[in-house]
């Protein structure tokens, strides 16, 4: 295991010594994981490396066997859960709006760490959920229903009362799966324009490769519950590191107009380098 | 909800107000018209005049108190507990056919009642709620281990499917017991219909607080429910201690659920019609189905009680028969338009 990337700022989110057993198997296996703030850390690895367990840890919502997960120093499992939410958000992969519930109503579900019984819904909350909206750019379907729209419309809305919660820490499970890649492109430009331009500490699980060597500004690489390599896609991102953590075949290029690397497999039945998804 | 400064969630957040009055104008009008209907027509004015300045020598005005309020009231409660129980339902189990019934509460309350007065030859009304209760509170576990159980845990799916199994099975039981003892059968017979003629308001002493308490904490906890139905994990991220919430609506909907059985024997269809109904004009957001649901579920059970009463005169048919007839349909029809 390598150690944590160097941080600029002081670290807001950190796990150490993480481990999550099921049945003698551990799914985590002494998991050690810095969250560099302001940057988009992306998680990848082969499926049931264990990789949404630890986000799902790192989120509060799995609870370690052993090891603990620092939150602004302190143990985010004995935390007021209420008091967690307003400084990290969520989204779990596929989530689902109940039946015939508007965007701005699912988006305003995201002010609920910020209220309580007697301060139901103020002015901050309403331009929360404004300034999300915005940002997401769902704003001209405010008000229609959620489940009348296309997949990278809804996961907007999702992304949008994630935004609504105005935590500075935000946590994605596979927010691009089952999305066209043009809305998958989309989707991750809105996410690095908040890592980037308003300073938002993301830390997102991936399954397409390409994409995320694209993003991240901190890869971590995980095979069977254990983090294979942390750094820079870079430093990282090899033809190598991909046959070590995926067994995958595959040459990794760089785009010659901005640097940034791609992946494309080699298997043997194909015949050109066409765009690919791993999944 | 007096304590909310802005309604500005929702698609209509107008309409989500203008309905309160509105909808409370009805239940009164429903009130009134429910008294002053049956064997003997009175007057909405002879009603109001019983209600507001009661003369005993009148004997209007006993009949009125003595007798038609007590059952306009009861209707009032059950109607909105029931509806307002199946609401939440409706929202934690993320399950449109969700209600007490469906879920086998009232059929466990039910056969809890029925047991304890076969069985230990219970009679007074007054241990009847808590009967029920425990009785509710056993078939939702027993329904909710079983649907855990399942491979894939406790959906939707497998929650319906054990509901409806353990109702099945308790309205099974149920009939043995009257085939084996013809005089427990006479006694509830009319009990197990669903009804509100010949109640014991006295009842009302005991059940009218845990009732009360119960609404209100159903309305308090019903923005959480908008929340806990986009699934658990989002819940958690939000901050919702998902396994108390459950635990504290679970205690809610027992408690509704029971003291309406109580109160008025089985009676279908209202927890699983009348949310269903209120959606039509509120949208999706629990803050706005649970109360609505409440004063719908209330004029709901009025109006159907109502015509219990004068369908056919002189006699009168179970109300618990009429719900399901009126509630059928009307279900039909929402399915219809649901699936445009």
């Amino acid at each position: 295991m390598s150690g944590s990337a160097t941080t600029q700022q002081t670290l807001r989110l950190e796990g150490i010594g993480l481990s999550i057993g099921y049945g003698g198997t551990n799914v985590l296996d002494n998991v050690d994981l810095a969250i560099p703030t302001g940057e988009i850390t992306i998680l990848i690895g082969p499926n049931g490396c264990g990789k949404s367990t630890l986000l799902k840890t790192m989120a509060r919502i799995l609870t370690p066997s052993n090891g603990s997960v620092l939150l602004d120093g302190k143990d985010i499992h004995r935390l007021d859960t209420k008091g967690v939410a307003a400084k990290l958000g969520l989204l779990p992969q596929g989530p689902i709006a109940p039946e015939g519930l508007t965007v701005r109503e699912l988006v305003a579900q995201g002010r609920f760490p910020h209220q309580t019984l007697l301060r139901q819904w103020t002015r901050a909350d309403e331009d929360a959920v404004n300034g999300a909206m915005d940002i997401a750019g769902i704003t001209d379907f405010a008000d229609r229903s959620v489940d009348t729209l296309s997949g990278g419309q809804r996961q907007r809305c999702w992304v949008a009362m994630v935004l609504a919660q105005e935590t500075d820490l935000i946590l994605f499970d596979e927010p691009t799966t089952f999305l066209d890649l043009k809305v998958q492109v989309d989707l991750m430009d809105l996410l690095a324009g908040l890592a980037h331009q308003r300073g938002r500490t993301l830390v997102i699980v991936l399954h397409e490769l390409s994409l995320a060597a694209a993003y991240a500004d901190h890869l971590v690489m995980m095979k069977e519950g254990q983090i294979v390599a942390t750094g820079t896609p870079d430093d990282i991102f090899t033809a190598a590191r991909l046959k070590e953590v995926f067994g995958l075949d595959a040459k990794v290029l760089r785009d010659p107009d901005n640097g940034r690397m791609v992946c494309v497999p080699s298997g043997s039945r194909m015949r050109s380098a066409a765009p690919v998804t791993a999944s | 909800m007096s304590t909310m400064i802005a309604p500005t969630t929702g698609t209509h957040p107008v309409r989500a107000w203008s309905g309160v009055p509105v909808l409370v104008g009805v239940l009164v009008l429903a009130f009134l018209l429910h008294i002053a209907v049956g064997a003997k027509q009175l007057s909405l004015g002879t009603v109001i005049e019983a209600l507001t300045n009661f003369d005993q020598t009148v004997f209007d005005h006993v009949i009125v108190r003595n007798l038609r309020l007590p059952r306009a009231v009861l209707a009032v409660i059950v109607g909105a507990s029931l509806s307002l129980a199946g609401a939440l339902m409706q929202g934690v189990t993320r399950n449109p056919l969700a209600d007490p019934a469906l879920l086998g509460l009232t059929s466990g309350a039910a056969f809890a009642v029925v047991i304890a007065t076969r069985v230990f030859g219970l009679s007074s009304m007054l241990f009847i709620p808590w009967i029920a209760m425990l009785g509710a509170l056993g078939a939702a576990l027993v329904v909710y281990l079983i649907a855990r159980l399942v491979p894939g845990g406790a959906t939707p799916l497998s929650l319906t499917l054990s509901g409806a199994a353990i109702s099945a099975f308790l309205s099974a039981v149920i009939s043995v017991v009257h085939l084996l003892d013809q005089d427990t059968f006479e006694n509830l017979r009319v009990w197990l219909t669903g009804g509100l003629a010949g109640r014991d308001i006295t009842l009302l002493l005991y059940v009218g607080p845990p009732i009360a308490l119960a609404l209100i904490g159903g309305v308090l906890l019903a923005p959480r429910v908008t929340v806990l139905a986009m699934g658990d994990e989002v819940a958690q991220g939000l901050g919702v201690k998902t396994g108390a919430l459950k635990m504290q609506l679970l205690a809610v909907v027992v408690v509704l659920t029971a003291c309406s059985v109580a109160l008025a024997g089985p009676l279908g269809f209202i927890g699983l019609v009348i949310p269903h109904v209120v959606r039509l004009y509120v949208g999706s957001d629990y803050r706005w189905i649970v109360p609505y649901a409440a004063l719908a579920g209330a004029v709901y059970l009025l109006g159907v009680d109502t015509i219990a009463r004068i369908a056919i005169p002189p006699r009168e048919i179970s109300t618990g028969i009429i719900t399901a007839m009126i509630g059928a349909p009307l279900f039909v029809q929402l399915v219809r338009r649901r699936t445009r």
